[in-house]
């Protein structure tokens, strides 16, 4: 075990707590840096879209994780993103201006859906959501002038200061750089007030307004935030697909991005990754099992959604802290390796909330 | 002189008078204590003043201010701290991420600083610590500073709201039944913490409380309420001699 031993208030604030933390992250950056150089383009291929997908996953996340607020309507910010992108860079705008551009874009229209929404919690706002997801699909299969709609849009090639972004390696890289840095943002952000706020307004509305914590005000925030990242997120989904849709921007999109968040961990940004390998490597997973299962079941229509369905219901009976919550306890197995104790991680009876308040 | 005033206060719920014009006066320095049976208006007043509820009459003054109409976010910037009856604590944060929270009325940098925890943000956060760090230092809570809220025992999570109250640095202390669910020890240990709060600290506080040996222990004043309105108001041996007092919490004609 590693006891830290703690001097300065600054250590509770740093990005790393220990050397340790230091070096694994270290490391595995240092892997993720290789990886095009060894494994073939598919790989990296699949490997970029694990990382579009997590950076959606850190930003709901955010929302549902840490706001206690349900979103079944990402993928429209996920679709603004990627049309923004698009039709910015046809139109000849550079590159390191539409990113930030599709960011901003989904960012505002988090804002504007928020406003309306944020007052409903739970169920309401998650239909509200819902709604609004299948509105924004229907301006981008309607707004033909704009979208293309189903002829679909093909998605131009962007440069960087003239270097052309091409390929699974390119997409790969820039994917990286942007979910390391919409990861600096979340740690900052949680570890700043706002971050508090948001965590406040999910354990408890009325104790947070009366301590000074605005709700609508911070409920946007917390829904701008997380829109907008979804929003860059949404710019490298489209050079993932080079090719877009309408239709790729569904309830089915949103229901994946809220299987990450719950398969992956409530409450931690770890969980977030996790929940984007799984969401994304386990169909690829199946699909090369497939091909070495007895017929009867490896032909079998629906294998996938029913072993994705299976998998779900039983991450929520028995491992409702999600992957990252047994890789904590499998961490810690082997930390106290003989002196583990089942009863560590479980909480000690909730105490009855009685006549909360309206 | 007095920092808080409540002038005919009075709610309705439908046909109900909740609270029937109220009119009570709170010293600096002093602890009023509210009694009263079970559905006597106290609780109500502690949410009319934190103003979860909107007063159907009446005025709320504070330090000079009306604050009949302020929005509730805005009360503990204006030094008004409460604890509830039922604790309402963030029961998925740390003790020290709860007593943070307290700090967030002081909290003055732009989101754009705390997206990127820029510096001056980095020394906010420094600084709302050393005060937070005062009051854990105050309530003895250095051992249970990174204990998941979930995971405290109940007698723990009191001192731990009324921390968190203390760290929004309040004029006025909102206690709503302080001792309810502790036992004997832990209520008198509750009522040497509010006379450590009223001498060393010097805020001013009103608590709603059922348990009268801690009102006497700790209470300068004592106001009892029964079905919304004032039965009498004076120092803890008086309103506890009342026959008026007496009749509404056990019955009969005394």
């Amino acid at each position: 075990m590693r006891y830290l031993f703690k001097t300065r208030y600054q250590q509770d604030l740093a990005l790393m707590r220990h050397g340790g933390d230091r070096m694994s992250y270290g490391l595995l950056l240092v892997v993720l840096l290789l990886i095009p150089a060894v494994l073939g383009e598919f790989y990296v291929g699949e490997l970029g879209a694990v990382f579009i997908f997590a950076i959606t996953g850190v930003a709901l996340m955010l929302l549902i994780g840490y706001t206690g607020l349900v979103s079944l309507g990402h993928a429209a910010f996920l679709g603004i993103g990627a049309y923004t992108n698009a039709v910015l860079l046809e139109k000849g705008v550079p590159f390191v201006i539409t990113l930030p551009a599709s960011g901003a874009t989904a960012a505002l229209a988090g804002i504007a859906i928020g406003i309306p929404t944020l007052r409903m919690s739970g169920l309401y706002l998650a239909i509200a959501t819902l709604a609004f997801g299948s509105i924004v699909g229907t301006v981008f299969q309607k707004w033909t002038a704009v979208t293309g709609g189903f002829d679909g849009f093909a998605v131009p090639t962007p440069t960087i200061f003239g270097f052309p972004i091409e390929g699974a390696t390119g997409v790969y890289y820039l994917s990286l750089a942007v979910l390391l840095f919409v990861l600096w943002i979340s740690v900052n952000l949680l570890r700043s007030p706002i971050g508090r706020a948001m965590v406040a307004i999910r354990d408890s509305e009325v104790s947070a307004q009366s301590m000074g914590i605005n709700l609508s005000l911070y409920k946007t925030i917390a829904f701008a935030v997380s829109a907008g990242m979804t929003g860059l997120s949404g710019a490298l989904f489209a050079h993932y697909v080079r090719f877009l849709a309408p239709d790729s921007f569904d309830i089915l999109l949103s229901i994946q991005f809220v299987t990450i968040v719950f398969v992956g961990g409530l409450g931690s940004l770890h969980g977030a990754i996790f929940g984007a390998l799984f969401v994304r490597l386990l169909p690829q997973a199946i699909a090369i099992v497939r091909d070495y299962l007895p017929s009867a079941i490896g032909r079998m229509p629906g294998l996938e959604p029913s072993i994705f369905g299976l998998i779900l219901v039983l991450c929520i009976l028995f491992e409702p802290a999600g992957i990252y919550g047994r890789w904590q306890k499998v961490k810690l197995y082997f930390n106290s390796f003989p002196m583990y104790r089942r009863t560590s991680f479980r909480r000690q009876r909730a105490y009855a909330r009685s006549e909360r308040l309206r | 002189m007095s920092l808080f005033a409540a002038q005919e206060l009075a709610v309705r719920f439908g046909g109900i008078k909740a609270v029937d014009s109220v009119s009570f006066e709170v010293r600096q320095g002093e602890v009023f204590a509210i009694i009263g049976p079970n559905g006597a208006g106290k609780t109500t007043i502690f949410n009319l003043i934190s103003r979860i509820y909107n007063p159907t009459s009446g005025r709320l003054m504070f330090d000079g201010q009306d604050i009949t109409t302020v929005p509730p976010y805005r009360i503990a910037g204006l030094g008004i701290a409460r604890t509830f009856q039922n604790i309402e604590l963030f029961s998925n944060a740390s003790v020290l991420q709860n007593l943070l929270i307290g700090r967030h009325c002081h909290a003055r940098a732009s989101v754009g600083s705390q997206l990127l925890f820029l510096p001056s943000t980095r020394r906010a956060e420094v600084s709302h610590r050393e005060k937070v760090e005062d009051v854990i230092a105050f309530l003895e809570l250095e051992r249970y500073r990174d204990t998941l809220i979930a995971n405290l025992p109940y007698g723990v999570r009191k001192i731990v709201e009324l921390g968190r109250a203390l760290c929004i640095e309040p004029k006025l202390l909102l206690l709503d039944e302080p001792s309810s669910g502790l036992n004997v020890e832990e209520t008198e240990v509750m009522g040497f913490w509010i006379e450590d709060i009223k001498k060393d600290l010097g805020i001013t506080v009103i608590m709603v409380e059922h348990d009268m040996s801690l009102v006497s222990m700790v209470s300068d004043r004592v106001m009892a309420l029964n079905y919304g309105r004032v039965l009498a108001m004076g120092t803890p041996a008086e309103v506890q001699g009342n026959p008026d007092v007496i009749r509404a919490y056990i019955g009969g004609e005394a």
